[in-house]
């Protein structure tokens, strides 16, 4: 098993974010994990996107062309990434953000209006984790006990009122799957 | 031991914190900011020294100061910076003081580019500076290796008065992995009673110095650093072999590269190609004799040099350990560009469709 | 009979490889009267130079550290960062402290690192055989600018210690010279202070020497001193240039 995700947005999106949660999650299930940043002048308002492996192996290329996954959570991403995507890869979409489709037929679109659901539960700043649902319960690759045990320890001490809006987030984002 | 996921710059900061070193001067550059940055928050709490340098020339003369006067002392750059610290390299490997001093390694030449690079290896292994010198060279393929070695370079550098540098490529700075904060193996190291103190507990005076004005004197000080590094190549070796025992051909890489060969191996052999990966840690002293090795026997047909620079600058000591017993290949991307593992893959059935 | 006069316990036995007339050697000789008379001398640590007083670490009866040229301030800063408690000295000359190492030397001061800097500013470089220095005045002739040194061509010679007195860092900064007794002994005074005020952990001290160099400027040793007296001072004046009193000075 080994899943290659590129996760791409706006700085302050919390791309980076997701990207680390699915690392951290990974790494809680005993899995070998990579997470690495694209670094440069784009830190500074423009796209940012980073590359998560998971995989039962030893990982070799923390970098990679061919993403199982892409995260888009903005126009350019997708247009940038759509095309490196493998053959029978699944693409998640920031609705909210995005109104362009997925063009290629052989791969799995989700559209997840990430930003209405953050601010149904509550938050606005919780759309990281609408998306993470949506990843989790899109490839099954991740428990989603896991990410809730990660929620809690994130949020542990004076910040655990934070808990049940991200779990909620997560949830929502998890049920928005088929 | 329970595995954290750290960024490899804030890693390699907290394992020199972790191995004791006293004092820390460095100054911003991408993609090493990380390094001080930690430092700068970290290091002081800890009971250390962190000061924000007026440039790298001052940054590397802070740490000839500091470890003269006994501290494990320590600096970070990436490539160009470690370009203007080579002043203070020669000297501080003259004065035979110790010190570490990690190279997040971007693309040059000049400013090149801030993505990863590894264009920095004769910089880094034949000694940038001036004069006769060498310093010890280790090489992180992941971020528990720099975590580890990080740690390990401050008792080599003690052991025999001499820089060590970890050079690693960018993208292991910036990367998460998970890593394990192990003990690193401990050396039996000698009291520094050489380093300038004052003078109050001693009958005379301790002088940093790289200067010898009489020729006799200079020459036998030079054989004294020779010797020196002698000893080095002798005890400080390392390399690891991947699938080399029946390797029809070998590909020889370090950092990044290396990691990528693994995936292009597991490729060749499941299609039933015979290939392994030599990947030298120290890329000083390089592991000459090993690969000789592998060179000389009957079931290693070619070798294909893998790394991020266009001209290839390994390759060097890779052809000087075959000796043209067998043909050594070269495969190679600048500017931040990876070496792929579909490349991989066919330089390697290239090189062995070439030898049947 | 009665020993009137002996050489300082702050310097070694080690002869001394000056030109004769050169004022390097009693600027030594203030600099390690002073660290004994101050009790300083097993505490200090010193850094020196490249230039003509590249030896100063045979001559010192201290530790010592050769420096890379210019770069001293930022070895002091390495010992003193990790030492605060001894007394770092650097040692330099015009050459190395106002070019080649005067981005060093200015942050230094700017940080308020707590050392004292020794700055023997001769006008020329020495050891290098008279080359034209930052310091070397308008038509003073050097090896490279054999006609005299223009205003056009080389810019007008830079005034170290006011300079760095505008930095807040630098709590002391003097100007002196050491052509006869008076001139001497207000020297000693100064560096004195400076030291004193380092270990009180004041700031940044700076001593600037005016000093002859018969050999470069081409005079005999008398005819410098008059040649400094009539030309170096009237452009770089003596006297204090600045000095922060100790209550407004960085808390220790």
């Amino acid at each position: 098993m080994k899943k290659e995700i590129i996760i791409s947005g706006f700085g302050g999106q919390g791309g980076l974010a997701i990207g680390k949660n699915l690392a951290e999650a990974g790494m809680a299930e005993g899995l070998n994990v990579t997470w690495a940043p694209s670094y440069g002048p784009e830190m500074r308002g423009g796209t940012a996107n980073c590359s998560v492996v998971l995989s039962d192996k030893p990982v070799g290329s923390p970098v990679f062309a061919h993403p199982t996954e892409l995260i888009a959570l903005n126009e350019p991403s997708l247009s940038k990434f759509e095309a490196g995507v493998i053959s029978g890869g699944c693409v998640f979409i920031n609705s909210d953000v995005v109104t362009d489709k997925v063009s290629r037929p052989d791969l799995t679109a989700y559209y997840i209006p990430c930003n209405t659901i953050a601010e149904e539960v509550g938050n606005a700043k919780v759309s990281n984790m609408v998306m993470l649902g949506a990843y989790v319960a899109g490839t099954k690759i991740l428990k989603p006990e896991t990410i809730e045990a990660m929620i809690q320890e994130m949020f542990a001490g004076p910040k655990a009122k934070f808990i049940p809006l991200n779990i909620d987030a997560f949830r929502r984002g998890m049920a928005c799957i088929q | 031991m329970e595995k954290e996921l750290w960024k490899g710059n804030e890693a390699i900061a907290e394992a020199a914190i972790r191995a004791g070193c006293d004092c820390f001067f460095g100054y911003p550059i991408t993609p090493q900011s990380e390094v001080p940055e930690y430092m700068s928050a970290h290091l002081p709490k800890a009971g250390g020294v962190f000061v924000q340098s007026e440039s790298e020339v001052a940054a590397i003369n802070m740490v000839y100061g500091a470890a003269g006067a006994g501290m494990r002392a320590m600096t970070s750059s990436s490539s160009p910076g470690i370009s203007l610290k080579q002043e203070g390299i020669s000297y501080i490997a003259g004065a035979e003081l110790p010190c570490v001093i990690v190279n997040c390694m971007r693309g040059g030449p000049g400013l090149g580019t801030i993505q990863p690079g590894q264009g920095d290896y004769y910089q880094a292994t034949r000694g940038g500076g001036n004069g006769d010198y060498r310093t010890l060279v280790l090489s992180p393929s992941n971020v528990q290796e720099a975590v580890d070695y990080v740690q390990e370079a401050f008792d080599i550098a003690d052991q025999y008065r001499n820089p060590v540098m970890v050079v690693m490529d960018g993208l292991i700075g910036q990367m998460m992995e998970p890593i394990e904060w192990h003990e690193v193996p401990k050396r039996d190291l000698a009291p520094k009673d050489w380093a300038t103190t004052g003078r109050k507990d001693r009958d005379h005076n301790n002088i940093i110095n790289s200067l010898y004005m009489d020729p006799e004197e200079c020459d036998r000080h030079n054989d004294h650093l020779a010797e020196k590094y002698a000893a080095m190549e002798k005890n400080e070796v390392r390399w690891s072999e991947t699938d080399c025992d029946d390797a029809e051909v070998v590909i020889t890489a370090y950092g990044t590269p290396a990691r990528i060969a693994l995936t292009a191996i597991e490729t060749l052999r499941s299609e039933g190609l015979k290939v392994g990966l030599f990947r030298p840690i120290t890329l000083w002293p390089f592991p000459e004799e090993a690969l000789r090795k592998l060179a000389k026997s009957d079931h290693v047909k070619a070798f294909v040099d893998v790394e991020m620079s266009s001209t290839g600058q390994m390759i060097d000591d890779v052809r000087l350990a075959v000796e043209g017993r067998k043909p050594v290949h070269y495969l190679g991307h600048a500017g931040g560009v990876m070496p792929t593992v579909e490349e991989m893959v066919e330089a390697a059935k290239k090189a062995l469709k070439e030898v049947k | 009979m009665a020993i009137v006069y002996e050489k300082s316990k702050g310097l070694t036995d080690v002869e001394l490889h000056y030109c004769p007339g050169c004022n390097h050697g009693i600027i030594h000789k203030l600099v390690a009267e002073s660290l004994v008379e101050l009790g300083l001398l097993d505490d200090a640590i010193g850094v020196c130079p490249v230039g003509c007083s590249v030896f100063a670490y045979k001559y010192f009866n201290c530790d010592m550290q050769e420096a890379a040229h210019g770069r001293a301030p930022a070895v002091a800063t390495g010992i003193k960062r990790t030492h605060p408690h001894q007394a770092v000295f650097t040692y330099q000359g015009d050459g190395d402290l106002a070019s080649i190492g005067a981005a060093e030397i200015v942050h230094a001061a700017m940080r308020g690192e707590k050392f004292t800097t020794i700055f023997v500013n001769n006008a020329i470089y020495g050891m290098t055989g008279g080359q034209m220095a930052p310091t070397t005045l308008i038509g003073q002739k050097a090896t490279t600018c054999q006609t005299g040194r223009t205003k056009e061509q080389a810019g007008m010679p830079i005034r170290m210690a006011e300079m760095l007195s505008t930095l807040d860092g630098c709590v002391y900064a003097e100007r002196v010279c050491v052509t006869d007794i008076a001139n001497i002994n207000k020297a000693k005074k100064a560096i004195k202070k400076a030291f004193q005020k380092q270990m009180n952990g004041e700031g940044f001290t700076f001593i600037e020497v005016l000093s002859t160099c018969p050999t470069n400027w081409g005079m005999t040793p008398l005819k410098a001193v008059d040649w400094l007296k009539d030309n170096m001072i009237p452009y770089y004046p003596l006297g204090v240039i600045k000095e922060v009193a100790p209550e407004n000075a960085e808390v220790k």
